[in-house]
């Protein structure tokens, strides 16, 4: 609960006296359960990078169920056992399988690994901190992320499977352990695992805010903060906002599961037996549950908006274009996705007016994710690009959002979605503008902060053969996804050979299957890549990227305290690209006016 | 690699405010959301009906003056640090402790009385409108016991002479924590008796 830690303060009172009194630490204390919030994004890291081969394992599973529907998959019977019926998939078992890729994606590798990661590693560096707020505080947040994990990852061998009914649990399904058997102890341990993560993130999250707003060194004014740090900010609000409300949600459905009350269940018939529970109301979930929701899936690109922002600049060699603009769209989307989320309803029988009214709200989101996008084309416009994998990620971000932006359009139309909702279509787009590019986003904050975390550098080479078989897997993948939901083709279904309409699509499913599995398959030469050049990369420069934020001052492989000597003092914003009369092409933020005079511009005399 | 000159920064925080007192406001910000979650899916589900409607037990508004007691001794502690009042300090944190302890039986009882009443929590013939009632008097509930253990934490600091003017931020926190559990409940006491 968000509030138990309020115990620990006493534990944590002078969080930077730590430093004068350095003894040395142990295996335990360095590596484990280590306080230092570069130790703590790495473990967020690897937890990610687990997770999230896990998450696309289960994916490929159901792409061959649905790209061979008529095949035997008795050569997986040694991976999946009982799941596998006389070389048949076990229906319910496809459902616990799209449960459970959703869940794994969205919330323990786009969010806990995505801002767990960037957050705990950028924040403090980019403002200049020894460390977060409360390294206690940050240390429980990865160790309930942990707990929880292991939860989730043990349900996955329940025999009964794991939750069953959508990553978005809605009652009645998951609330009746009767239903199916993914509504059993596998919901349970769901639900269990579910309520630590929330947990793990508002302690987390109420460090980074903390940390952003109370420890930024001299000079750094909010207005000089690099955009990476600025995302990370509002994905942090935004989680403290939105979280609670799934809480609340998740906390109710245990009480209907396991208490018997009847707040989302009335009048219910399971095999032609009545249930005692009155009064209840399914949609009361839905609207709880996306409250949380939509605000999540902004979570989840927020930080890649970040990671992005601040490698196209250092990579087209320019400022980025529209500094306050950036934030002002950030901000502006920030506060709309709080607005938005009965868009997700629409078909619930809500009134068509309230329709009307959250799709007007859904639609204006396009103005400032336009702006975003414009941006970032006009910094990368006539730029003095390098295309290091990182920027090859960036762009490839920026591609896939305004390719799934635009289905967004399509979809936040009330009337279309009638014929839309819950197809192929919706699928296809939120992997895009969401997954995908999510995915794109941490790609390119890997692949750029590398030589930050490890002290080497990642093979670039390697990097751009994975660059372009992701690239063209995701498109690959998702664009006949489209196709077929436009002719109505339904998302979750086991088995659709059985109607007419839908037959013709078979080799167009196969199609998907095989761009995915390839799209699988490349991730491997990034995991052999990434693990190699831990150990045997090539060895990092201080500022290998000529970038002009604060981490890059750090040594090539910073201690605890982040600088050895004084912290930087911060004379400029982040963004002194390619500048005038500069005799290189970068100007770090610790480099006052007064050393730059050639470069000043008029309105920075001032400031020598 | 162990930075060997490691200097702490003694400059006060970029926006002048204690960072764990910051986070405190956050933290209460996230409860503020959780309780906004369920007094809102309460109306939402008021208007929907099948609504049992019930008298509240009476003990709440007894409670609830214990809680505005409890919240004055507590200031009363707090204004006596600031003062180096070290006894009343004392005095007024077992105050409020023992009126904190007082509320939850009030609350306790009165979850007897929703139960002579046949208002129940779960079961065959229970309707969410009491079962709402037990959410929201029980996450408090859970959210007092956790202030409860801060205040008795803050006890054993002044015990131990560690609460005065010149250490006031546990019993800072402390208050601002403690004043905020009242008002919330301040908040849930007029909500039910207005949607009731």
């Amino acid at each position: 609960m968000s509030s138990t830690d309020i115990s620990i303060h006493p534990d944590v009172h002078h969080a930077h006296d730590e430093h004068d009194h350095h003894h040395d630490q142990n295996f335990l204390e360095k590596y484990i359960f280590s306080q230092d919030h570069k130790v703590i994004a790495k473990q967020f890291l690897f937890a990610g990078i687990f997770w999230a081969f896990i998450g696309g394992f289960l994916s490929v599973i159901f792409r061959l169920q649905l790209g061979w529907p008529e095949a035997t998959f008795t050569f997986l019977e040694p991976i999946l056992g009982g799941w596998i019926q006389n070389g048949k998939l076990d229906p319910e078992f496809y459902l616990a399988l799209v449960t459970m890729h959703g869940t794994i994606m969205v919330f323990f590798v786009l969010t806990a690994g995505l801002s767990g990661t960037f957050a705990n590693f950028l924040i403090p560096l980019q403002i200049g901190a020894r460390d977060m707020a409360s390294g206690f505080m940050n240390m429980l947040s990865f160790w309930i992320f942990f707990l929880s994990s292991v939860i989730m990852f043990w349900s996955l061998f329940l025999e009964t499977g794991p939750a069953g009914g959508g990553w978005t649990v809605y009652p009645p399904l998951s609330a009746l352990p009767q239903a199916i058997k993914g509504s059993a102890s596998g919901m349970t341990m769901w639900l269990i695992s579910m309520a630590l993560f929330i947990v793990s993130q508002l302690l987390a999250g109420v460090n980074y805010i903390t940390t952003i707003i109370n420890l930024r060194t001299k000079g750094m004014s909010m207005t000089k903060l690099p955009l990476t740090v600025w995302a990370l900010f509002f994905t942090a609000i935004l989680g403290l906002l939105s979280f609670p409300v799934l809480f609340s949600a998740a906390l109710l459905l245990i009480f209907d599961r396991s208490f018997g009350t009847s707040f989302y269940l009335s009048d219910i018939y399971i095999a032609g037996e009545a249930l005692t529970n009155t009064g209840g109301s399914p949609i009361l979930f839905q609207h709880l549950f996306w409250f949380l929701g939509h605000p999540e899936v902004y979570i989840v690109i927020l930080p890649a908006f970040g990671l992005v922002s601040e490698v196209i600049a250092t990579n087209s060699r320019k400022p980025i274009f529209g500094y306050r603009a950036m934030i002002g769209s950030m901000i502006g989307i920030a506060i709309l996705s709080f607005v938005v989320w009965a868009h997700h309803m629409f078909v619930t029988g809500m009134n068509p007016f309230l329709g009307s009214v959250f799709m007007f709200l859904t639609l204006i989101i396009a103005v400032p994710s336009a702006v975003k996008v414009f941006n970032w084309i006009a910094t990368l416009w006539r730029g003095n690009i390098r295309f290091s994998t990182g920027m090859l990620f960036a762009i490839g971000f920026v591609s896939l959002f305004i390719s799934g932006g635009l289905t967004g359009i399509i979809l936040g139309n009330s009337a279309l979605d009638i014929q839309l909702h819950d197809t192929y279509f919706v699928v296809a787009h939120f992997h895009l503008v969401m997954g995908a590019a999510a995915f794109f986003g941490m790609f390119c904050g890997v692949y750029h902060w590398f030589p930050k975390m490890f002290g080497r550098m990642l093979d670039e080479k390697l990097g751009a053969v994975h660059f372009w078989m992701t690239f063209i897997a995701v498109y690959l993948v998702f664009m006949p996804m489209h196709y077929i939901g436009i002719a109505g083709f339904p998302r979750r279904y086991y088995n659709w050979t059985g109607f007419e309409t839908f037959n013709i699509f078979t080799d167009m499913n196969t199609f998907i299957s095989l761009a995915a599995i390839i799209g699988f398959g490349a991730q491997f030469l990034f995991l052999f890549n990434f693990i190699y050049s831990i150990f045997k990369g090539r060895r990092a420069t201080q500022n290998p990227w000529h970038s002009n934020t604060l981490e890059w001052t750090t040594p090539v492989l910073p201690g605890h305290g982040n600088w050895p000597g004084e912290i930087p003092t911060v004379y400029r914003w982040p963004y002194d690209y390619s500048k005038p009369g500069a005799p290189e092409d970068f100007i770090p933020q610790n480099v006052p006016f007064s050393a730059t005079q050639s470069s000043n511009l008029p309105n920075e005399k001032d400031l020598e | 690699m162990i930075m060997v000159d490691n200097r702490i920064d003694n400059s006060p925080t970029s926006s002048g405010v204690h960072p764990l007192k910051f986070s405190l406001w956050l933290i209460i910000i996230s409860i503020i959301m959780m309780f906004a979650a369920f007094t809102s899916a309460y109306i939402v589900r008021r208007e929907e009906g099948n609504w049992l409607e019930f008298e509240l037990p009476t003990i709440l508004l007894v409670n609830t003056l214990i809680i505005i007691l409890s919240s004055v001794a507590m200031q009363w502690s707090y204004i006596s640090a600031k003062k180096d009042n070290l006894s009343s300090v004392k005095t007024g944190l077992i105050l409020t402790f023992a009126l904190g302890i007082a509320f939850l039986v009030g609350q306790w009882s009165g979850w007897a009385e929703l139960v002579q009443n046949n208002i129940y929590f779960g079961g065959s013939t229970s309707n969410p409108s009491g079962s709402f009632l037990y959410v929201l008097t029980g996450v408090h509930g859970f959210h007092l016991i956790t202030g409860l253990v801060f205040v008795l934490l803050t006890l054993i600091g002044s015990l131990k002479y560690k609460v005065h003017s010149k250490n006031l931020l546990r019993i800072q926190l402390c208050t601002v924590y403690w004043h905020f559990l009242g008002g919330l409940w301040l908040y849930l006491y007029i909500f039910l008796r207005i949607n009731h």
